[in-house]
């Protein structure tokens, strides 16, 4: 097996090029895992560790740019006041030594359905930037960047450079089953993300069929259904619907970590509670400051 | 020959303690750093690396195989099948000898071991194995065990085939009391199958001796029982191999079955060249049996406040295609099938049956864990049909010491149930979860909650556990002791054979040496078979027999030294005591120093001890003596249910157990800590999913055990009512938490959530169901 160590993003790019079939890695706590259990034998592993660009971020025009190797541990740590959901995700990846080494990149890289970076991402609109060395930079959806069960939308010579995204514009709130209460992955999951100025509820249902998918009808739904503008109660009745509609928009299977009946029930019961949480930090939230408080 | 780097070496104990001191393990902080040598560590230059090519079928003929491509693929030196096993082909425990080395034409469960490749790289190892070509022709796999029972001619999966054994147990009219019963409760459980999840895979090494043997670093748990199937298989007298403890990562129970040796052992004498073997987390899940998984049908009858007049009861235990420890499995579970309860009416039929699913055979409890899920579940049953509390219903039916137990054994050493149930009811209830925190809320960080949904539950259970080999085996331990003057000062030499399994026996011999010896400088040499049988790091028994070993070679030591003590001066005593390194007389004092005494004198002594005999079972009453020793746990368990969610915090468990004499506070809180997290584990997450007769989730992705936000804290009341029979009046301690927890914290789930719960691992789908 070759181990390829370029030291600059355009050396990564060309390294890609030359070698398409060559795995990148950064952390490691996926692609090791699956070469100790000998699922994969990539003829050459692409070492992206001594690229150092990919482990910042930074503000852009209002946006957050954020490099693709940045690890679990820096996006509770650095960005958990301005990316809540995504910080609430991390915080919910492995154990502490693998939120110090695993990445976003990573976890788009491999697109496994029970990723727990994709729901924040796919509710919180981010896009992916993928670069090639041939055909330059593309910006990729969150939602269309998975393609399939641990499939995504890179071509063979493109690398996973950062992920764009707006700092929360209002509440967030991410959640996820397992059956330990800490280093599980996901039985199934749920993100929310408020977005007062849009006047949008965006959504990521995690674990819960081939691809990490938002809930469009449940959030048309409660977005045209939310008081937005005197900030009023939520119904009852809404937040069951909503609860109902975020059911129907997952299409599970039956595996060994959960059934699908259990998974569309449980997604219910976390829709419908971190739309409560997120509605009333909205509610007890300050006009125009975006400054969260608690609900009374 | 060259001894590997990393192989075991002699080892100073730290520390000054004696027996009831809490020394500290010398691997310890070896081990938390990571700087313990496992067998997995060990490593000789120009040694080649062995791989074990697997079933993937769990019944299939083997036609034909084909190694020639295996065997030409640069760096291999080896390709071996059942041909090439040197003496007989098969082993096994309790003398069954059903389990072949390598398959001869079929495979009987998946990962059955078939042929084996040694290689100069491991990976190389790997991929000749992967050239292996076999033509299989799959057969449907035997995968339920009513049916074996039901025709045990018609599925029978090897020669022994079908039923294992069937113990009965008799006693009373239980058809006569039905009619009398006032309340009559049933109910059906099931187990699963439950993974003894050690962390250091199986890994050993076999390189060629000087006499044409073999030295062997195992990582076992009974090295002298292992040897006994070891050589005959390899055409070895047991005097050609040597063996040597490699340091342990865990076992409970996994490393009674061999996994490598031979075939390790069989690479080494084919080669020529030392040879280790270690499994990935993978393939460990394959390299070992596991706990059998149980279908138990329970009925009771009662008076109306709840006094239970009859027990009615069938437990099958599924141990897969070979019999490994079933025997004694099925037998504990008859003889502990209804636990520590009176019952004057008892007909039990407890069943190991053979099927094509994972092997299963020895894992911490025993067979007892088992049924004790079911008889506890019943206790809660039957204290809610007579409208008494579980702890009442318990102690109205509670063993004491003088009662007989099922098998009609007297239990003649003090057993204060009812006082224990008590002491537990009585200890504070842990407060409210304090929510700001959602780790301290089922689901922890994965935020599941922010208190909705969250019901407490409270429940109890107990545990009633044989310590040391039952059912009329002679059972012993063997101890060699050296006393002599190093650098100045007195220092004993403690040598067995003992398997240190994590259990903290290293530590104890020492304290037994200090105290018995009065030295302060203990060295532990490594285990081998060069000092007897130390039998088996099982059924909690090391404490009492290797223990007790050490205690009577000391005690030989002792008596020698005193003997040199009256020589060198020159008249005899009758009070003599050895009290921090001076010999004493009671009348007179001091009379000298152990190294003036000692001079350049060694004393060494080797002891066996053997524990008071057991009887068997009858076969068709299971009335008899059969157990050494019996060791009860209570626990009460505390948890917060999501109900909406299923998903359980357990928020406290609390403990009361009697161990008799407190041998080391340290390690034993460390054995009623991690016994209860093996039946937490159980209770909510722990076990192997297997269709068909295949392992779903071979892996520690989705074989679950439980980390630190799922054990909570625990509060400890440890009673000390000795057994005049053991050495020091101590009881084994190991097991008997690994039993009660588990229905404690099912019990709390139903308190919580109202919902029947029938098997274990409770699964969130059981609770919202």
């Amino acid at each position: 097996m070759d181990f390829l160590r370029p030291l600059t993003w355009e050396d990564a790019l060309a390294a890609k090029a030359e070698h398409p079939d060559a795995v990148p890695i950064q952390g490691g706590t996926d692609v090791m895992v699956e070469m100790n259990f000998d699922v994969h034998r990539p003829p050459a592993l692409l070492d992206l560790n001594p690229v150092r660009e990919l482990t910042e971020w930074d503000g852009v025009d209002g946006r957050l740019r954020i490099g693709a190797g940045v690890p679990y541990v820096r996006l509770i740590e650095e960005l958990g006041d301005r990316l809540p959901g995504l910080a609430q995700a991390s915080r919910t990846v492995g154990s502490p030594q693998i939120r110090n080494r695993g990445t976003v990149g990573g976890n788009l890289g491999a697109a496994s359905p029970a990723g727990d970076s994709h729901p924040p991402l796919v509710a919180g609109d981010a896009v992916i930037e993928v670069e090639s060395a041939a055909r330059g930079t593309r910006m990729i959806p969150a939602t269309e960047f998975y393609t399939g069960v641990k499939r995504n939308a890179l071509e063979p010579d493109e690398l996973i450079r950062a992920f764009w995204t707006d700092p929360a514009p209002g509440p967030q709130y991410f959640s996820k089953i397992g059956t330990r209460n800490a280093m599980v992955i996901a039985v199934c999951s749920f993100a929310i993300a408020l977005n007062p100025e849009t006047r949008r509820v965006g959504t990521g249902v995690g674990s819960a069929a081939p691809t990490p998918r938002r809930a469009t009808a449940a959030e048309d739904f409660l977005s045209a259904e939310l008081d937005w503008e005197n900030r009023g109660p939520l119904s009852v009745s809404a937040a069951q619907r909503f609860a109902e509609l975020v059911k129907e928009a997952a299409s599970p299977i039956d595996d060994v970590r959960g059934t699908a009946d259990y998974r569309k029930h449980a997604l219910s019961v976390m829709a419908r509670r971190t739309l409560t949480w997120a509605w009333n930090d909205y509610r007890g939230a300050v006009p125009g400051t975006g400054e969260g408080k608690e609900a009374s | 020959m060259a001894t590997p780097v990393k192989a075991p070496g002699h080892v100073a104990a730290p520390g000054k303690g004696g027996v009831g001191d809490s020394p500290l393990r010398p691997d310890g902080t070896l081990k938390v750093a990571g700087e313990f040598a496992y067998a997995s560590d060990l490593w000789m230059d120009g040694m080649l690396w062995g791989a074990t090519l697997r079933s993937p079928h769990a019944r299939a003929r083997i036609l034909s195989i084909d190694i020639s491509a295996a065997l030409a693929h640069p760096g291999v030196h080896a390709v071996l099948t059942h041909e090439d096993v040197p003496g007989k082909k098969h082993y096994g425990l309790d003398l069954t000898e059903d389990q072949p080395v390598l398959a001869i034409g079929e495979v009987r469960h998946q990962g059955e071991p078939i042929a084996l490749v040694a290689a100069d790289h491991p990976e190389t190892a790997r991929r000749a194995m992967e050239k292996i070509a076999i033509e299989w022709e799959v057969l449907e796999p035997v995968t339920d065990p009513r049916k074996v029972i039901a025709d045990p001619e018609k599925y029978k999966v090897q020669r022994l085939g079908g039923i294992t054994r069937h113990q009965p147990v008799r006693v009373g009219d239980v058809d006569a009391a039905r009619e009398r019963a006032e309340v009559v409760v049933s109910g059906e459980y099931e187990v699963g199958i439950q993974d003894q999840a050690f962390l250091g895979p199986e890994a050993g090494l076999a390189a060629p001796s000087e006499d044409g043997g073999l030295d062997m670093y195992v990582s076992t748990q009974w090295m002298h029982w292992d040897l006994k199937q070891i050589a005959p298989c390899l055409g070895l007298p047991e005097d050609r191999i040597h063996m040597t403890m490699a340091g342990v990562g865990g076992a409970f129970g996994g490393r009674e079955d061999l996994s490598m040796q031979i075939h390790a052992g069989m690479l080494a004498l084919h080669t020529g060249k030392p040879v280790k073997m270690s499994y990935n987390r993978y393939e460990s899940f394959f390299g070992h049996v596991h706990r059998h998984p149980a279908q138990m049908r329970y009925e009771y009858g009662a008076t109306r406040d709840g006094r239970i007049v009859y027990a009615d009861v069938e437990i099958i235990l599924d141990g897969g295609a070979y019999t490994s420890s079933t025997l004694n499995v099925t037998g504990n579970a008859a003889s502990l099938g209804v636990g520590p309860y009176v019952i004057p009416n008892i007909r039990i039929d407890a069943y190991g049956v053979y099927t094509n699913n994972p092997p299963c055979g020895a894992m911490r409890g025993f067979g007892a864990v088992q049924a004790c899920f079911a008889y506890e579940s019943m206790m809660d049953k039957l204290a809610e049909a007579c409208g008494i509390t579980p702890v009442q219903v318990r102690q109205r039916n509670a063993i004491s010491q003088g009662d007989k137990l099922a098998t009609g054994q007297i239990v003649d050493a003090p057993a204060p149930l009812a006082e224990m149930l008590a002491r537990a009811e009585a200890m504070p209830l842990p407060p409210p979860a304090d929510q700001s925190d959602i780790r301290n809320l089922p689901g922890g960080a994965s935020q599941t909650t922010h208190g909705e949904g969250v019901v407490r539950g409270v429940g109890y259970g107990v545990g009633l556990k044989n310590i040391c080999f039952s059912e009329g085996f002679d059972d012993y331990s063997t101890a060699r002791v050296r006393l002599e003057v190093i650098g100045g000062e007195p220092t004993a030499l403690v040598h067995t054979a003992a398997a240190e399994v994590g259990q903290g026996l290293v530590t104890l011999k020492a304290q037994i040496a200090r105290t018995e010896l009065g030295v302060q400088k203990v060295t532990i040499a490594p285990a081998d078979n060069q000092v007897g049988s130390a039998g088996s790091s099982s059924a909690s028994r090391q404490s009492y027999m290797t223990g007790g070993a050490v205690k009577a070679a000391c005690e030989a030591v002792r008596a020698e030294l005193f003997r040199l003590a009256g020589w060198r001066l020159g008249r005899e005593f009758d009070d003599l005591s050895l009290v921090g390194g001076k010999v004493v007389s009671r009348s007179e004092g001091v009379l000298a120093s152990i190294e003036e005494i000692l001079g350049d004198k060694v004393i060494e002594e080797t002891r066996e001890f053997h524990h008071h005999p057991t009887q068997r079972m009858h076969p068709v009453t299971g009335q008899g003596n059969s157990h050494t020793q019996l060791g009860l746990c209570v626990h009460r368990a505390v948890v917060d249910v999501d109900v909406e969610l299923g998903l359980v915090k357990v928020v406290e468990l609390a403990a009361v157990q009697d161990v008799g004499k407190i041998m080391n506070l340290l390690s034993l809180e460390g054995q009623i800590h991690g016994g209860t997290a093996q039946g937490l584990g159980l209770a909510v997450m722990e076990e192997i999913v297997v269709t068909n007769g295949l392992v779903r989730n071979p892996s520690f992705t989705d074989y679950l055990i439980p980390t630190i936000l799922d054990m909570p804290p625990m509060r400890l009341d440890i009673l000390e009512n000795p057994d005049p029979k053991a050495p020091y009046g101590l009881r084994g301690a190991g097991e008997p938490p690994t039993l009660s927890s588990t229905p404690a914290v099912v019990a709390a789930i139903r308190d919580a959530t109202g919902k029947a719960l029938t098997r274990v691992p409770v699964r969130p789908e059981h609770i919202v169901s």
